[in-house]
């Protein structure tokens, strides 16, 4: 049985890592670890298409709209304790819950720590 | 100003989700309030009067919280069209009143430009200040207003401070006739949110300097409350407590209640002579207006528990914490209020599916609402359990009944996530909504706004239901009369009745899952709520209500059913759709008859198949 039904939805060819040009070492917002910070430096719509409630523009524009705009400052603060899944993060100054699914177009750099 | 009455004007409350926008409500209006649904669609409409001291009277629609007029939901397309004047049925408000957060501007303030675009006059309610102050949050009010071009009033609603003031700037606004310009609302793509993210900055840069003592204890609480381990073992305890509560506390006025109804029908009968009328007060009336009364003081526990939660800003951290395990079911993390209020009872769960964005989600939390063990499922859990189910002791703490009914509760829980499970990988495959939600800072709740919350909630329970019940109880109270007994009938009358003909008609369908007719006959009345059935088999049974002894329908059952039928009897009740209201309520919420069809169908099969398997394992192991 798959582990992780949501998760596994995400074809493949989705989760190659392309960073965005010009900013090198940045990871998804999916992929982050509760303590790590950062800002965000591209907020994209080109997830995964089909499997989504929503189209990726529609997604795109729900983030931009809840603050995860480039530039913003952000950190993640906790997960969820099944699939370490959703992430409670801190933009800049205020608290938002996703699932790390929709916070996968969210590009950070991160913070070396 | 002469006496000549002013021309009413009317206002509108905007702005994002926990900005304390249900408080400057209250604080505006006081008890002036209505609450209605917006003509064509089932979102809650609000509505209050405030006198000013000009002496015009202003209406205020509080309007569904919204961080964009891009509307996604029924709500937020309210929101939308009652901004711009367009909503069906609503004249158009004269002045927009934008609540803000005092302490979390950045959202709202790209909101505060999109609500400029629709061009009319608008004030910016800047609401919980003596939290900003408390932080030492320095807001440059004049620069502010001056920017987002509109009048500034710095407001406490939960102490009524401030609302003189906002009443004086909106009047003075109306009183002006400020001119409307024209609406260059375009509905902004991603580059325009961003360009509109960079003005808010811009404009917070200006005007707002950090806080000195920035709110430290929200993130404090929620190390504990959103821990991984620790969080949920919180949610687990504090869902426990809300059920102690609402099975204890208020299961005693519940009864009381009962007592109560049963008494007065007993009093009218003793004191009206015997037939239609008294029949008609005692079993119609009475016990339909009973029946949906016994239910208001374990709804309100239950709702005040849910409104304190709210209120405080844990119910955003509940919806985190339940997501995954929800979302593998193909729910969605806000479906965890409505399937929470639906254990008191599926109408106002089903009623809460409201805040679910997405039609999908919500219709899949509608139908398997009304699978959670509501509470009028337990007057027949425990009849049934007293009379099968041997008190005996298990593994020494536990016992027997009290295991029955963990696992009845237990069943319910289970085959409404299988449900939804089943639903979203048969019928809407893929289609998962994004699940992005504000945790907000947490704040001490307010006694008066709660109590106002609480007698709100319980005021559209009574109507919205009881408009519902009442008539069921009517109807079925006829079913169950006519035609009387002939005379020198020897059998309850109930018996010859429409009630009894239906059931003796459908009896051989249920005699495969153990169903004697009386049972069956039962089944009709029951079906106007579930906790009617015990009323029905004692009528069946004629055990009057005067000899009712606790005990005495334990004890009869016991000697007429075997082992088997009654466990049975168990599994349909856990699934059947046994309450006539869900289904005027669904049918209310969804618009149509297709989905009240489809829940009775999927239901009554559930339930068959589940009695079936329980009465034919029984009867194999010797329960027969
Ligand atoms: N300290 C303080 N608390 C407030 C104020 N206004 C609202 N609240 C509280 O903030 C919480 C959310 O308010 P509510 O009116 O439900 O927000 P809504 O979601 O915008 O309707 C409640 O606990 C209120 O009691 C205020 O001006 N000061």
């Amino acid at each position: 049985m798959d582990p992780d039904p949501v998760h596994d939805m995400i074809p493949e060819t989705a989760k190659v890592e392309i960073a965005p040009a010009g900013v090198e070492g940045a990871v998804r917002l999916s992929e982050a670890k509760p303590g790590d910070r950062g800002v965000i430096v591209d907020v994209r719509a080109e997830r995964h298409a089909g499997d989504h409630g929503v189209d990726v523009g529609e997604l795109q524009r729900r983030l931009l709209e809840f603050g995860f705009v480039e530039g913003a400052r952000i950190e993640v603060m906790f997960e969820g304790a099944i699939w370490r899944d959703p992430i409670a993060v801190r933009v800049d100054d205020m608290r938002i819950g996703l699932r790390r699914r929709d916070a996968e177009d969210v590009w950070v750099l991160l913070d070396a720590r | 100003m002469s006496d000549a009455a002013l021309p009413m004007a009317r206002i509108a409350l905007v702005g994002n989700p926990n900005s304390g926008k249900t408080a400057l409500f209250n604080a505006l209006t006081g008890s002036r309030q209505k609450v209605a649904n917006y003509a064509g669609v089932t979102v809650e409409r609000k509505e209050g009067q405030i006198s000013a001291p000009s002496g015009r009277t202003i209406s205020v629609l509080d309007l569904p919280g919204t961080y964009s007029l891009r509307a996604r939901s029924p709500d937020e397309v309210v929101t939308r069209d009652a901004v711009m004047g367009k909503l069906a049925g609503e004249d158009p408000p004269d002045v927009l009143v934008c609540v803000a957060d005092a302490t979390n501007l950045r959202l709202v303030l790209r909101l505060i430009l999109e609500l400029k675009a629709v061009g009319r006059p608008m004030v910016l309610a800047l609401n919980m200040y003596d939290i900003a102050q408390r932080q030492g949050l320095r807001i440059d009010l004049e620069g502010l207003s001056r920017d987002i071009g509109c009048p500034i009033v710095t407001t406490v609603a939960t102490r009524k401070r401030g609302i003189e003031d906002l009443v004086a700037q909106v009047d003075g606004l109306i009183a002006a006739g400020t001119l409307r310009a024209a609406n260059t609302w375009r509905e902004p793509d991603a580059g325009q949110i961003r360009d509109a993210h960079r003005e808010a900055q811009r404009i917070l840069k200006a005007n707002v300097r950090a806080p000195e003592r920035p709110d430290t204890f929200t993130g404090k609480v929620d190390s504990v409350l959103l821990h991984p381990v620790a969080g949920l073992l919180i949610l687990l305890t504090l869902l426990f407590v809300m059920f102690q509560a609402v099975f204890t506390w208020s299961k005693a006025v519940g009864d009381l209640m009962s007592d109560g109804f049963a008494g007065l029908g007993a009093f009218i009968s003793a004191h009206l002579p015997a037939g239609l009328l008294t029949s008609f007060l005692t079993d119609g009336v009475i016990s339909g207006v009973g029946s949906v009364l016994v239910f208001l003081p374990q709804i309100l526990v239950l709702f005040f528990f849910i409104i304190l939660l709210e209120d405080f800003g844990y119910m955003a951290r509940a919806a985190f914490l339940m997501d995954r395990i929800m979302g593998g079911a193909g729910l969605h993390g806000r479906a965890f209020i409505p399937l929470l209020s639906s254990f008191a009872c599926a109408i106002p769960g089903i009623m809460a599916t409201r805040v679910i964005d997405n039609k999908r989600d919500r219709l899949t939390t509608i139908m398997v609402a009304p699978l959670m063990t509501c509470s009028a499922r337990i007057p027949v859990y425990t009849l049934i359990i007293s009379a099968f189910i041997p008190n005996r002791p298990v593994l020494g703490v536990l016992n027997l009944p009290g295991l029955v009914m963990f696992g009845l509760y237990a069943a319910g829980i289970l085959s409404a996530l299988g449900v939804s499970f089943i639903t979203r990988r048969v019928f809407w495959r893929g289609a998962v909504e994004p699940f992005l939600m504000e945790l907000p800072a947490y704040k001490l709740p307010d006694p008066v706004n709660v109590a106002r919350s609480l007698f709100l909630r319980g005021k559209i329970f009574l109507t919205r239901a009881g408009t519902i019940i009442f008539p069921i109880m009517i109807l079925v109270w006829f079913l169950s009369s006519f035609p009387g007994a002939p005379a020198g009938a020897t059998d309850p009358a109930i018996n010859y009745s429409l009630a009894g003909r239906i059931g003796h008609f459908i009896q051989p369908a249920l005699g495969p899952i153990g169903f004697n007719w009386q049972m069956t006959v039962a089944l009709i009345p029951g079906f106007a709520a579930r906790e009617v059935a015990v009323a029905a088999l004692g009528t069946v049974y004629a055990i009057g209500a005067a000899d009712a002894a606790p005990g005495a329908l334990a004890a009869t059952l016991q000697h007429h059913w075997s082992i088997a039928t009654g466990l049975s009897f168990l599994a349909w009740y856990v699934f059947a759709p046994q309450c006539a209201s869900t289904f005027g309520v669904v049918k209310r919420e969804t618009n149509s008859w297709f989905w009240p069809g489809v829940m009775l169908v999927y239901m009554t099969s559930l339930a068959y198949l589940a009695a079936f398997i329980v009465y034919q394992v029984a009867r194999a192991s010797g329960l027969g």
